[in-house]
């Protein structure tokens, strides 16, 4: 009791301004809490939040879960096919991004990308046949994060394509993406026609193995460092790869001319990363996958592990709350239209990529790539207030991922459920944003909140749980 | 006349900034009325009372409702354009300028990170949030003035023992003031600081009291409101106790006043036990209750908060209190006609309304209330006077969905008028309270009502008498002088505490009944009444402030 009369009164005045400036007038310090009501109100949120808030043993499960984040330690470690490398993966499997959906619920450009599939794996001779397919129930479809992938966009992983094995050095679990296809006419974004197909066959047969063999000759390259680096060179990881791409094709470019690819094969493959900038964002995403599976089941912890769409929904896994998701519809995103495009064209938020910011990369690390902000709208001003309002809802900062712009601070990371609904401020993603109609392919690029109902849910669910 | 809504998602305003806003847009030309409200349930029910609103609306509590009746469409986009106006000015005032990102804090816990060196969490959020908010800022360190109301009583015996746990002071739910090393919180005056401790489960009483210390020229080291339940029996004086412990160790206090209603009769030996081990003179005033007038070890019992005032500040002054205070009614008392006999308190202080109800009884008999001192006294309307009627403005019947009444004086102005317009009707009695959070100008928000009460019994060629007293300090930010200059202007005649304006208020009354136009006889104040164990039970659950 003597800490309230034995010293000076300093007050956090939660609620009428009238009395902050009482207290201003008599000379005390006094900080104003802009507050409205947590959850928009939800009484089941407001009362999970006041038992979970400064709670120690949430305190604690969050420590010990940041501190897995923390030390994970994803490695390229090689290429290989979905059927033989991911967990889980049957033959009649397509994953998806985001949380799950049944093949009738699924938007315009997950639909195409699945047909796509189909037809890539000779399930089916024509579109037709394909969601004649899909429709009776005879195509297994699961989220990536379920199998422990990330996809972006419609995120679709079929058992014939190679994919990016990334190993967490430090705890053995693994994550898987697929190869990136480049932009416009492309599956994630729905696309199916001969050209995308093709390209895929391509990828599989010639660019997967030109690439293995390099990175087989390089040996496994350690992803925390070479993200780091890009992030100085003006990378948040999410929309803008072109620093991380170069950094990626350096240490392969030796490897893969030393190999035993034929060399208009090997110069075909480098070409093609080449010209594509977002070529890291798929082993970026499992990076980071696999970065966040290290802190995935700790009881009692509020840390997000996953965040991600499907173009209908928008999901969140916590650490504390195992495998289940929280979601809310999924926005639709606000930002810079290519021209010919307009809002009324864009499809809902869509893909895994989000797994950026939940580990503290992306929109979180904005500040980083003051550059991104013609891309999605905005001024430096604005990408280095996102990453800073973003300290306030997260466990802490990531010193393997350091914002020169701040004083080498390392970006916030760990999103924190119960910061979220108590502060109302909601993790910012950076994102593309998808055709609503498959295989017009990206027709802009923004910036998108995640929905505040995921996190009120999560939270009920963690109250219930502790 | 037409009349429409307007939703503003997601922009939280607190209920004096919406209400202010409110008042600015009624006043817009062809506006009739004008409601800015928080979208929650109950208020959205108040809107489909006063009509404002019909039907379903797609609001949750987070958005801001517009309501606005007038004439015609343009008078009602005009309306709505300056309150959305509004709105985004006060948006932009909170979140201010600075560095990019520098966004001010949105919860307790960002606001502690910012200011690590805070020690105590002013919450006066809507009462379904209130509990929610305190506990946060318990878990986080932080001791707790809970200033909102409607707070259910499990939650403040669950507040109070996670207080205990954590070794700190949760001053609420309903704590509407206190004074913390000097520095006011919720509904304060600007009192001199001192050598006397005040602990107080009423609001307006702590308020009397710190108010009359310091016109008797000691002063206050802390005043500590425990909120109007913690000396019920399922909260046990949880706080009461925790003050009178904090109090008794600060070596800056050297007297420590003790005010509530009768505690449940159990709390209260538990508190005067802890009183008199408490090291210092404590002087214990219980409204409404029997008073002792010798005083048992070190606690010294006084009957009114200004009996309280004047002998802790005798103590503190080195000096022996005088047992009883004599009062003299003033020598010439204002002219009453024929017929009217009663009185008529309005008060905006709960704890004014509860002791004038009991003095005003012991003097003149049976006096009516909507915070009676006994069950059977309860007015069937309050609404309507009965006989003599003291109304306690400030109780939940009168403030839903307004302002409190020390805020916004227009519900007692119309009352006023009203009691006035009674023949019957022989003095208009009321308080007038200064501090922080009260009215800017209070005497002259009420001067209008006076004149208009005053020509309505002159109309009829009676006099009325006005009789009042200001609970304030010469530092208050109204200024006690202006205040006072300004009502006896207005023909009030002014008590020195609430104790004495009732006295007068009962001696004027009494002479008109005695059919004496100018008594010049004093008015003694009468042995105090044995209250009965059932009378004692009653006035318990009294209610707030």
């Amino acid at each position: 009791m003597s800490s309230l009369i034995d010293r000076e009164l300093a007050v956090v005045n939660v609620g009428l301004d009238a009395f902050a400036d009482a207290v201003a007038a008599a000379g005390a310090p006094v900080v104003r809490v802009q507050w409205s009501p947590p959850a928009d109100g939800d009484p089941e949120a407001v009362a999970a939040l006041a038992r979970l808030v400064a709670d120690p043993a949430v305190e604690a499960a969050n420590r010990t879960a940041f501190a897995a984040y923390l030390e994970a330690e994803p490695v390229l470690e090689g290429i290989a096919l979905a059927r033989e490398a991911i967990p889980g993966m049957t033959e009649r499997t397509i994953l998806h991004s985001g949380p799950p959906v049944a093949w009738k619920d699924m938007a315009g450009p997950m639909q195409g990308a699945v047909i796509g599939a189909a037809l890539l794996e000779g399930w089916a001779a024509d579109e037709a046949g394909a969601r004649a397919l899909a429709g009776r129930g005879e195509i297994r479809f699961a989220p990536c994060h379920h199998h422990d992938a990330v996809g972006p966009m419609a995120g679709i992983v079929c058992p014939s394509m190679p994919v990016w094995v990334v190993r967490n050095a430090r705890h053995g679990n693994r994550a898987y993406s697929t190869l990136n296809e480049g932009l416009g006419k492309v599956l994630r974004y729905g696309a199916n026609s001969p050209e995308v197909l093709d390209r895929l066959r391509w990828m599989a047969d010639k660019l997967a193995p030109a690439l293995a063999a390099g990175l087989a000759r390089t040996g496994p390259i350690e992803l925390k460092p070479l993200i780091g680096r890009a992030l100085h060179m003006g990378d948040e990881m999410h929309n803008r790869n072109v620093a991380a791409t170069g950094l990626l094709l350096k240490r392969l470019v030796a490897g893969v001319l030393r190999s035993a690819i034929p060399a208009h094969e090997a110069a075909a493959a480098l070409e093609f990363v080449v010209g594509n900038d977002f070529f890291f964002l798929n082993p970026g995403m499992a990076a980071c996958k696999c970065m966040l599976d290290a802190a995935r089941g700790v009881p009692g912890s509020s840390m997000v592990t996953t965040m991600a769409r499907n173009g209908v929904e928008f999901g969140i896994r916590v650490s504390g709350t195992g495998d289940a998701w929280f979601t809310a519809p999924a926005p639709v995103v606000d930002g810079l239209f290519f021209s010919g495009f307009t809002r009324a064209d864009a499809a809902r938020d869509i893909g895994d990529s989000a797994i950026t910011e939940t580990a503290g990369l992306g929109g979180f690390a904005m500040a980083a790539a003051p550059a991104i902000v013609q891309f999605v709208g905005g001024t430096p001003e604005l990408a280095l207030a996102n990453t800073l309002e973003m300290r306030h809802v997260t466990v802490g900062r990531n010193p393997a991922f350091t914002i020169p712009q701040l004083g080498f601070a390392g970006t916030p990371a760990g999103i924190d459920v119960r910061k979220v609904v108590d502060t109302g401020i909601r993790p910012v993603i950076n994102t593309g944003i998808a055709h609503r109609a498959p295989g017009v392919g990206q027709v802009g690029a923004g910036l998108t909140r995640a929905p505040a109902a995921c996190f009120a849910k999560a939270l009920v669910a963690l109250a219930r749980a502790a | 006349m037409a009349s429409a809504t307007r939703i503003i998602r997601g922009a939280y305003r607190d209920s004096i900034a919406l209400m202010r806003l409110s008042a600015a847009i009624a006043e817009l030309p062809g506006v009739e009325q004008a409601s800015l409200v928080m979208a929650t349930p109950a208020n959205l029910d108040l809107l489909r009372e006063a009509g404002l609103l019909e039907g379903a609306v797609d609001a949750r509590p987070s958005d801001v409702l517009i309501a606005v009746r007038g004439k015609g469409d343009k008078a009602l986009a005009a309306a709505f354009d300056a309150a959305e106006r509004g709105l985004a000015e006060s948006a932009a005032a909170a979140t201010g300028g600075g560095a990019p990102g520098a966004i001010a804090p949105r919860s307790a816990e960002m606001a502690l990170a910012a200011a690590p060196r805070s020690n105590l969490a002013l919450v006066s959020v809507p009462g379904e949030y209130a509990a929610a908010e305190a506990t946060k800022a318990l878990r986080l360190g932080l001791h707790v003035m809970l200033f909102s109301d409607n707070v259910p009583l499990a939650d403040e015996i669950a507040l109070k023992a996670l207080a205990r746990e954590r070794g700190l002071l949760v001053m609420g739910p309903d704590c509407g003031t206190a004074i913390v090393n000097g520095v006011p919180l919720g509904f304060a005056n600007v009192v001199r600081r001192g050598a006397i401790g005040c602990i107080g489960a009423s609001g307006t009483g702590l308020q009397q009291v710190t108010c009359l210390i310091d016109r008797a020229g000691q002063g206050v080291s802390h005043a500590i409101g425990t909120g109007g339940r913690d000396l019920a029996a399922e909260v046990g004086g949880a706080t009461t106790l925790a003050a009178l412990a904090m109090l008794g160790a600060d070596p800056a206090t050297r007297v420590i006043v003790l005010v509530s209603k009768p505690p449940a009769p159990g709390v209260a030996r538990t508190v005067l036990a802890a009183a008199r081990v408490a090291g210092k003179p404590v002087v214990a005033c219980f409204v409404g209750a029997e008073a002792r007038a010798a005083p048992e070890r070190n606690v010294h019992h006084a009957p009114t908060l200004a009996d309280a005032a004047r002998v802790a500040a005798a103590l503190a002054a080195g000096r022996k209190p005088a047992t009883s205070a004599r009062w003299r009614a003033p020598a010439r008392l204002p002219r009453t006609a024929a017929g009217q006999r009663y009185v008529r308190a309005l008060y905006s202080g709960g704890t004014f309304a509860y002791e004038a109800s009991h003095l005003l009884g012991a003097l003149l008999g049976e006096v009516r209330s909507n915070a009676p001192v006994r069950k059977e006294l309860a007015l069937a309307d309050p609404w309507a006077s009965v006989g003599h009627t003291v109304v306690d403005l400030g109780a939940d019947e009168f403030t839903r969905g307004r302002a409190h009444p020390m805020i916004d004086h227009r519900l007692r102005n119309e009352r006023l008028v009203r009691e006035a317009a009674d023949p019957e009707v022989a003095v208009l009695l009321f308080d007038v309270v200064l501090g922080h959070g009260s009215h800017a100008d209070p005497a002259l928000a009420i001067a209008p009502a006076l004149r208009a009460a005053r020509a309505a019994a002159a109309k009829r060629r009676q006099p009325l008498a006005l009789v009042g007293f200001v609970c304030g300090t010469a530092g208050d930010p109204q200024g006690l002088e202006r205040q006072t200059c300004a009502l006896a202007e207005a023909g009030v005649i002014l008590g020195a505490s609430n104790a004495e304006a009732v006295r007068i208020a009962a001696a004027i009354a009494r002479g008109a009944a005695a059919g004496v136009a100018a008594s010049t006889r004093g008015a003694r104040k009468r042995p105090p009444r044995k209250a009965s164990a059932a009378r004692r039970a009653a006035t318990r659950k009294g209610g707030k402030r």
